[in-house]
């Protein structure tokens, strides 16, 4: 069961901010699937391993170049998006 | 409703930049809000330089919709959410790339579910999608506006994304051919990711040819997915009309509880119709079906809970007032998500945390081992598998929104191919009051051919996939 405290660490951790309305709302929703997944304590998976990717994962190696594989972006095209940006760079919200 | 075949010839015989304007009078005109956004100059443009310049790609003055989650160079790219406000990526996805370089036109981006996370196309920040059978229903989802788009003839192709069912299910209840490749087969550099180990981009069209045809434009290794697999394969050469011998499971566990009687009956009609045209049919059993469910949305909520962890407001998208460091991020982020986003976000570090992390999320990970095996135990006596893509045909709009678990129910039947990672084709397969119902053949690791050449021979025998709904 997830209690309104830990939906307030959960929102710390996703740094996704919630409002009181939203933790009403969410709870029992929230709850209401957890239950639904809890089915998977019925599944015995004693030795079985667990599968991350479906197909083998390989190391893809390449060389160290600049244009290998993918053209990087100018510094131009980077910022073209940012709401803030001084001097040619991102502008990040101050940190204290 | 065109098939590339009659567009070429009429591109032939006149302009592309004449059918391009056809198409975009109809999105101008529709009521389904299928797009998000119309690249109506740029589609123009590009019309009219291939009707002069001459242009020998297999999609040559074409017009496909690209769902707004796969980046397109200069053109909003959105994911149906606040949050990438504004956003015009710097550069194309390899599909785009692909569709590109085969001449295609590029004419707008469709509506989705936001971040692809649902099943009807109503979570999108841009109002939902209509589904063209009945516009008080549904057109499925994620990639509901590209389905809905090219039932409503509105676009002959579009692509769309499919976590969990994303293409299958609108194709389904919107009456048309979608396909979820294996994974690997298209590389998903310039998708913004919602859950990395699930999702393949496919492609919609009205026939399994331009399903192929559109398949073999998209299709191919890209250095820039390292999930990208090298495989030269040309899926429109498998298109024969022959199952003679092919070996057809049906597992009963696709026919579970909540199963609609006459999506039941249907796809076994369908099935019969194969075994008329000389399938067989093998036993198969597939014991693990039931919890895919839920090892699908553990393992895809904390996948989304790290890739969506990106949308900061810094580098691009909404941006609300500055505070401090942390909680700047955590404004731009409730501002910019909407509510399903937020609960899967949510869930997905719940799963992941410490004290829950062996419970939900590891434990999801060992029952999708199991999956897995179910598929490749069937996959030594059936060529194929063949189930309902949907439990039931398309639902109301408002039905199921605020009941999220409901809502995730509807997935059943198409979760489980992408815990597997093996392709699936939805071909519509016959109708209930009017509403299209699809079944899938679903078939193993990087056999698209068998899966399309079955859908491809059930197409050629019936006639379902000819019919259009009204006023559309």
């Amino acid at each position: 069961m997830i209690a309104k405290k830990d939906l307030e660490h959960m929102g710390w951790l996703a740094r996704l901010e919630l409002s009181e309305e939203d933790k009403e709302k969410y709870t029992p929703k929230l709850n209401s699937v957890l239950d639904y997944f809890g089915e998977l304590d019925e599944v015995d998976t004693e030795g079985v391993e667990p599968t991350y990717h479906i197909l083998p994962m390989n190391n893809v190696f390449r060389e160290d170049e600049v244009n290998v594989p993918a053209k990087p972006l100018t510094q131009e095209e980077a910022l073209s998006n940012a709401p803030k940006k001084q001097d040619g760079f991102f502008k990040a919200p101050r940190m204290m | 409703m065109a098939t590339i075949n009659e567009l070429n010839e009429r591109i032939h015989a006149g302009s592309s930049e004449e059918i391009v304007a056809e198409y975009l009078e109809r999105i101008d005109s529709s009521k389904l809000n299928a797009f998000i956004t119309v690249a109506k100059e740029n589609a123009l443009a590009r019309a009219k330089e291939i009707d002069s310049e001459g242009h020998e790609g297999s999609l040559a003055g074409i017009p496909v919709a690209i769902k707004d989650n796969i980046s397109t160079k200069g053109i909003l790219t959105t994911c149906a959410s606040k949050i990438l406000t504004g956003y015009v990526p710097p550069y194309d996805a390899h599909v785009i790339e692909r569709l590109k370089e085969a001449g295609a036109v590029i004419i707008g981006k469709t509506n989705m579910d936001e971040f692809a996370m649902g099943t009807s196309t109503e979570t999108s920040f841009y109002g939902p999608t209509r589904n063209p059978w009945d516009t008080d229903r549904v057109p499925g989802g994620s990639s509901g506006g590209s389905a809905a788009a090219v039932a409503g003839s509105e676009v002959p192709l579009a692509l769309g994304s499919d976590t969990g069912g994303s293409v299958r299910c609108p194709a389904s209840f919107c009456g048309v051919v979608g396909l979820k490749p294996t994974y690997g087969v298209i590389s998903r550099y310039g998708l913004i990711s919602y859950a990395n180990s699930l999702e393949q981009i496919g492609p919609f069209a009205t026939t399994v040819r331009d399903v192929a045809t559109l398949f073999d434009v998209i299709a191919g290794y890209d250095a820039r997915d390292s999930t990208s697999v090298d495989k030269e394969v040309n899926y429109s050469s498998a298109l024969k009309n022959d199952v003679s011998g092919l070996k057809i499971g049906v597992p009963e566990e696709y026919f579970g509880e909540g199963t609609d009687e006459n999506v039941e009956k249907t796809v076994w009609n369908a099935i019969h119709t194969l075994e008329d045209l000389g399938a067989t049919r093998v036993e198969v059993k597939m014991p693990h079906t039931k919890y895919a469910l839920s090892a699908y949305y553990i393992i895809a909520m904390s996948e989304a809970s790290s890739n969506l962890a990106r949308f900061d407001g810094m580098r691009y998208g909404l941006r609300t007032e500055d505070s401090d460091w942390h909680t700047t991020f955590s404004q731009v982020r409730a501002a910019g998500f909407g509510d399903e986003v937020k609960r899967r976000i949510l869930l997905g570090t719940y799963a992941l945390s410490a004290g829950y992390h062996d419970k939900y999320y590891l434990k999801a990970l060992k029952v999708r081992t199991l999956i897995k095996q179910d598929f490749e135990l069937a996959f030594k006596d059936a060529d194929v598998l063949i189930a309902p893509t949907m439990p039931y045909p398309a639902f109301k709009l408002g039905e199921k929104i605020d009941d999220p678990l409901s809502l995730y129910l509807a997935d059943v039947d198409t979760v489980p191919i992408n815990l597997a990672g093996v392709p699936s084709i939805s071909v519509p397969c016959g109708f209930s009051h009017e509403l299209p119902i699809g079944m899938q053949v679903i078939g193993k690791h990087f056999d698209e051919a068998t899966i399309l050449r079955t859908a491809y021979t059930f197409e050629e025998n019936t006639d379902f996939h000819t019919r259009e709904p009204e006023g559309f």
